[in-house]
């Protein structure tokens, strides 16, 4: 009797701490996108109103669209994100069928070299990586974002990925043998298609760290042609601090991409998570 | 022919790629960075040294001033992340979790949004939220009868440190939040049912039964944040720039390598200092990351399911 009347107030309880932390987690968010529609004397005197007939503007977007490049931003961080996860798919998941396939001497320890990079951040060697990229002439052009990132998502990529290789059968690889398969035929043909469910949980695991990624664009391509939309909208902002509706309006445009991405790609992104792919 | 076991060409061709641009990119930069830090530059030389930097960094008066004012701001950003995020995260996970709960996937997506905007996006936001210019912190304050509370957070040596903690625990929450989710899934039903036989429920069962099983994911947690806190950069920067102002206030490790090796209005950048800063970050981070392995994950229990 106790326990099923305090089973309800249990249930509110709990949708109520949800719904406070749901509201604290969106917020920001919510305030910055209904402001940036606003016109200015809007936005200081009504921060938390919705945008109506009155205070509606896009003043702020013809601002960023005039003075900031978002669109050649936002193509920069398309090319290094695709670039960047298509290197680290293809080669993570060739290193994790050799390693996972074949056995020669050295293969455990091959393993563990690579697997020392998913702890030690890349950003240690940044010294290095710059003096690099300046001699090979690689600084300010995207290939030397491309190249870290995919150095930095190689280590947890053959991780996870041969995990799911070890799964393949091997039944499946013997009969492609017995026809008379190349070893790389049957790679490509054979096991990539069946470890697409981990390429696509690995492609979305490094998708918004690479996205999101300020530090390495500012130091390998700070150019106006290489900025990519975080440093760019990082730039824009620095410039633009007084005028509240450039920035809403930057802001609200960085938020938007991300956003897109995360409702295409949440499902895959949450069952990567708790499917125990980081174990 | 048969005899010798011939090079099975395969295996170096699946190899290589991988193995190549990591170690060209990240070994090799990794080490040589070190290498760097044992170097000065003396007329546009460069000239050994020895562990003269790591000498300046920690003993020359005005540098090692910074080097341990970044390190213990580094650790207290650690601290708060550890005290706030990772029990807010639990907690969460510990509400999802509950069987029959509705709406839990929405929930679940919408505390995670933060979790995937970038920095900028995050330090600019709540820099203007936070504003006493706008005014959204003070009138929501207001709102609850708290305005007396409000202070420039971000402006003050004494708060501005915490509050972007805060802030990065604000992003953060999700990752613990899903690690911990998936964790307490994978309890098998008959342990839960069998501490219901014994009258273990609810929140006894939370803290008799689930909470041992995921020390594992907890330390994994613990692990990250770690890692995640010591070469921490991006929000400091976007939300206070590289100075990390108000008076190096919220200067961490991250930002202090930057400034340090970039160089910043008038300080000249100087790329072996930077590197032995770099080198003291990897040697905090690999003896954190010994730690765990040795100290934490070897002796932790881990209970057969």
């Amino acid at each position: 009797m106790n326990k099923a009347r305090s089973k309800p107030v249990n249930a509110l309880a709990m949708h109520g701490a949800l719904i406070l932390y749901t509201l604290i987690a969106l917020f920001p968010v919510f305030i910055i996108l209904i402001n940036s529609f606003k016109s200015r004397r809007a936005i200081f005197r009504e921060p938390m109103a919705l945008p109506d007939a009155e205070s509606f503007s896009l003043i702020g977007y013809q601002t960023v669209l005039k003075q900031g490049d978002f669109l050649l931003y936002f193509q920069n961080s398309m090319i290094v994100t695709v670039g960047s996860l298509f290197f680290i798919l293809l080669f993570g998941a060739m290193a994790a069928y050799a390693l996972s396939e074949y056995r020669f001497r050295g293969n455990t320890l091959m393993a563990l070299y690579l697997a020392l990079g998913i702890m030690i951040p890349i950003r240690i060697g940044t010294v290095a990586i710059l003096e690099m990229m300046v001699a090979t002439g690689l600084v300010n052009t995207l290939w030397a974002l491309i190249l870290v990132y995919t150095a930095q998502g190689l280590p947890l990529a053959v991780f996870i990925l041969s995990e799911f290789m070890r799964q393949v059968s091997d039944d499946l690889k013997n009969a492609g043998r017995i026809d008379g398969l190349s070893e790389y035929t049957i790679f490509f043909r054979l096991v990539l298609p069946l470890v697409r469910p981990a390429m696509a949980t690995v492609a979305v695991f490094n998708m918004i760290p690479i996205w999101n990624d300020l530090w390495f664009p500012l130091i390998l391509a700070p150019a106006e042609e290489t900025k990519t939309l975080t440093l760019g909208s990082q730039v824009f902002i620095g410039q633009f601090v007084t005028d509240w509706n450039a920035v809403l309006s930057a802001l609200s445009m960085a938020i938007l991409p991300v956003l897109v991405l995360y409702v295409i790609f949440s499902r895959q992104l949450i069952r990567g998570i708790t499917s125990g792919a980081v174990k | 022919m048969a005899d010798r076991p011939r090079i099975r060409w395969h295996i170096l061709v699946f190899l290589a790629p991988a193995v190549l641009v990591y170690s060209a990119v990240m070994i090799f930069p990794l080490f040589n960075t070190l290498r760097l830090a044992l170097y000065t530059e003396v007329e546009r030389e460069r000239v050994f040294v020895g562990l003269e930097n790591f000498r300046t960094l920690f003993f020359d008066p005005v540098w090692a001033e910074q080097f341990w004012n970044a390190l213990g701001n580094n650790f207290w950003f650690f601290l708060i992340h550890m005290a706030v995020q990772n029990p807010i995260g639990i907690a969460l996970a510990a509400l999802l979790s509950h069987k029959r709960l509705r709406f839990a996937a929405l929930y679940r997506s919408a505390i995670f949004i933060p979790t995937i905007l970038s920095f900028v996006i995050v330090g600019f936001a709540w820099k203007l939220i936070l504003s006493p210019i706008w005014g959204i912190a003070p009138s929501m304050l207001d709102a609850v009868g708290l305005k007396s509370l409000f202070a420039p957070w971000l402006g003050r040596e004494g708060s501005a440190l915490t509050t972007l903690a805060l802030v990065s625990v604000w992003q953060f929450v999700g990752i613990p939040m899903m690690l911990i989710y998936a964790a307490l899934l994978s309890i098998p039903e008959e342990i839960l049912e069998a501490g219901e036989v014994d009258g273990i429920t609810g929140t006894a069962a939370f803290w008799k039964i689930k909470l041992p099983l995921i020390l594992p994911s907890i330390g994994i947690i613990s692990i990250l944040t770690f890692v995640g806190n010591f070469n921490a950069f991006d929000l400091i920067y976007a939300a206070q720039g590289a100075l990390a102002g108000p008076d190096f206030a919220t200067d961490i490790l991250g930002t202090f390598m930057y400034r340090t090796f970039f160089g910043f209005q008038l300080q000249l950048g100087d790329p072996h200092m930077g590197s032995a800063i770099a080198g003291a970050m990897f040697a905090i981070i690999l003896v954190g990351v010994c730690l765990y392995l040795f100290g934490i994950q070897t002796r932790m229990r881990r209970y057969q399911l």
